[in-house]
């Protein structure tokens, strides 16, 4: 036989029992071309472009997981960033109608996707690390409306880059967005639909943060794959290994499974005459046992996630999946690295729940893997100011280390520090994390920009 | 003769009289060879594994894995069918 029953049976393992599975397909797609100063003109270009080229997703995705046997779990649509589409008919429009103009697309863009049976769609984005124009602070006031009437879309806003700094201004800003956005959606799990972002890669399958960026082909296929459980097994029997070991171990995992999301994103590129836009192989948990990233810490040897040695062996799991990944793929996308969502790894939870992982040592972790301070619930009490500064934080770290970082932060309405929230379906539930009672609001008052890491300047 | 299109076909479950037969039937009538074949038991459950020809099969493979499922139904055993390339890609540098 062409294979070893072994290599078949492995594949066969990591499927049905490691929850190895391609997370998402995130089809991206230009809307550049439906530009009009006419917004009811706008409205059917869009609706026509997401439909003709968006119908083909779910079909193409059902055929792919029969002939390989791999399931798919999500299905995504990132567009070009909104606020650059409204540009044109919000000059023509009032505030007011302007606003209720960024609902009546959003809802419709909700609509197309339910009715092609695709999962979430971003896009409702605004990038505005020098400065704000006018549509983007329009599409940046919207957004806790839009996103308290939809429950497809997703909204991202960037507002800093290592060669642009941070807009402090609109850092600012988003702290009193994401209070007023948790305030408008049960739970507040709105917030779960809008991250900010610093660096954000153009090619990101994985929401919140997806959009179709501005170097990008028409349309891009984004791969999103999914394996902590894979990594998480291959150190279940490795007690004695030493740490290079480890990573060995880690690397070829990481190998293997990232060829299955190559595989599967050639396939589904041509199966609806696209192209391969990228494979993210960060590794994604989800709330399932074996399905998580802290497990995999845990196995390395820490009693619990957040214990002293965390982000060291989280810098080792993270350049481990990169060295397999990276030789894994002919378009490495996205992230690439490792995610620590609390809400969405249960393991990340636990050690929330026993004091075991602050608010303060997963900020560090974030310095060394994926985004960044992702599916935080915090008390419905924090301060705006108290948002923007952590989000002024981690987006220091975006800038000063070159990396991409984001902030999900979920304020939870009327919830303090140590009681439990349930965000329902992919986004799990979370133990409200305590943060610093310390102001840091005559800092984040001050507005202007950060300037720009000193290490950009390489021309 | 046109070129072989390889999937392999991963039989696991109890071992029973009829099993190959069963399967085999299924593969024949549409036109599917057999090209190696090889069992094993594995933490005492049986599992075989086929390796198949569908270059030349009657019905899409969507059809030809739902022919699998029933018959795998009737005999009380879990099949799974997957194109030869998920392994290349995985185990083939």
């Amino acid at each position: 036989m062409i294979y070893s029953k072994e290599e078949i049976l492995e594949t066969i393992r990591m499927i049905a029992m490691e929850n190895l599975d391609i997370r998402t397909v995130t089809l991206g797609i230009s809307l550049l071309d439906c530009a009009d100063p006419d917004p009811e003109r706008l409205l059917l270009k869009v609706r026509d472009k997401i439909c003709r080229t968006g119908r083909q997703l779910v079909p193409s995705a059902r055929r792919l997981e029969r002939k390989y046997g791999i399931p798919i779990v999500h299905l995504r649509l990132a567009v070009t960033p909104l606020a650059v589409l409204l540009a044109s008919p919000l000059a023509v429009l009032g505030a007011q109608e302007g606003a209720s103009f960024c609902c009546q697309l959003a809802r419709q863009l909700d609509r197309s996707c339910q009715d092609m049976g695709i999962d979430l769609i971003g896009g409702y984005s605004a990038l505005v690390q020098g400065g704000m124009t006018a549509s983007d602070r329009l599409l940046i006031e919207s957004i806790p409306t839009v996103l308290s009437s939809t429950t497809c879309l997703c909204a991202s806003v960037q507002v800093a880059t290592s060669a642009r700094g941070i807009n402090m201004d609109a850092v600012q800003m988003m702290g009193g967005i994401v209070k007023e956005l948790a305030l408008g959606t049960p739970s507040g799990s709105g917030c779960a639909r809008l991250v900010v972002l610093c660096n954000a890669p153009d090619n990101i399958p994985f929401m919140a943060g997806a959009f179709h960026g501005f170097g990008n082909a028409e349309t891009a296929v984004n791969i999103g794959i999914s394996g902590p459980g894979v990594i998480r097994s291959a150190l279940r029997s490795k007690e004695g290994l030493r740490l290079d070991e480890l990573a060995e171990e880690i690397k070829k995992r990481a190998f293997k499974i990232t060829r299955v999301g190559e595989l599967i994103g050639k396939e589904m590129a041509a199966a609806i005459g696209s192209r391969l836009g990228g494979v993210d192989f960060s590794l994604a948990p989800t709330f399932k046992v074996g399905d998580s990233v802290a497990e995999i810490l845990e196995a390395m040897g820490l009693e619990r996630v957040g214990a002293p040695g965390s982000t060291a062996a989280l810098a080792l799991l993270t350049n481990a999946v990169k060295m397999g990944g990276a030789m894994a793929t002919s378009a490495v996308g996205g992230y690439s690295g490792a995610f620590i969502p609390v809400s969405e790894d249960a393991g990340m939870v636990a050690a929330a729940a026993c004091g075991a992982l602050s608010l303060e040592k997963l900020e560090a972790m974030t310095s060394v893997c994926s985004v960044g301070l992702d599916m935080v619930a915090i008390p419905g009490d924090t301060p705006a100011e108290t948002i923007s500064g952590l989000i002024a934080d981690e987006m220091a770290i975006g800038v000063m280390n070159h990396k991409a970082t984001g902030v999900r932060l979920i304020p939870v309405p009327g919830k303090k520090a140590g009681e439990r929230v349930d965000f329902g379906g992919l986004f799990g539930s979370a133990i409200v994390m305590p943060v610093s009672a310390f102001s840091c609001a005559g800092f984040v008052r001050r507005g202007g920009s950060f300037p720009p890491a000193i290490h950009s300047l390489r021309n | 003769m046109s070129a072989k299109e390889l999937a392999v076909i991963t039989v696991m479950g109890r071992d029973r009289p009829g099993l190959v037969a069963g399967i085999s039937r299924v593969l024949a009538e549409n036109e599917v060879n057999i090209e190696d074949i090889s069992q094993t038991i594995l933490q005492d459950m049986f599992s075989m594994i086929l390796m198949v020809d569908i270059s030349s099969c009657k019905v899409s493979f969507e059809d030809l894995d739902e022919a699998l499922q029933q018959e795998g139904r009737r005999l009380g055993v879990k099949i799974l069918m997957q194109h030869k390339k998920i392994f290349d890609f995985m185990h083939r540098i």
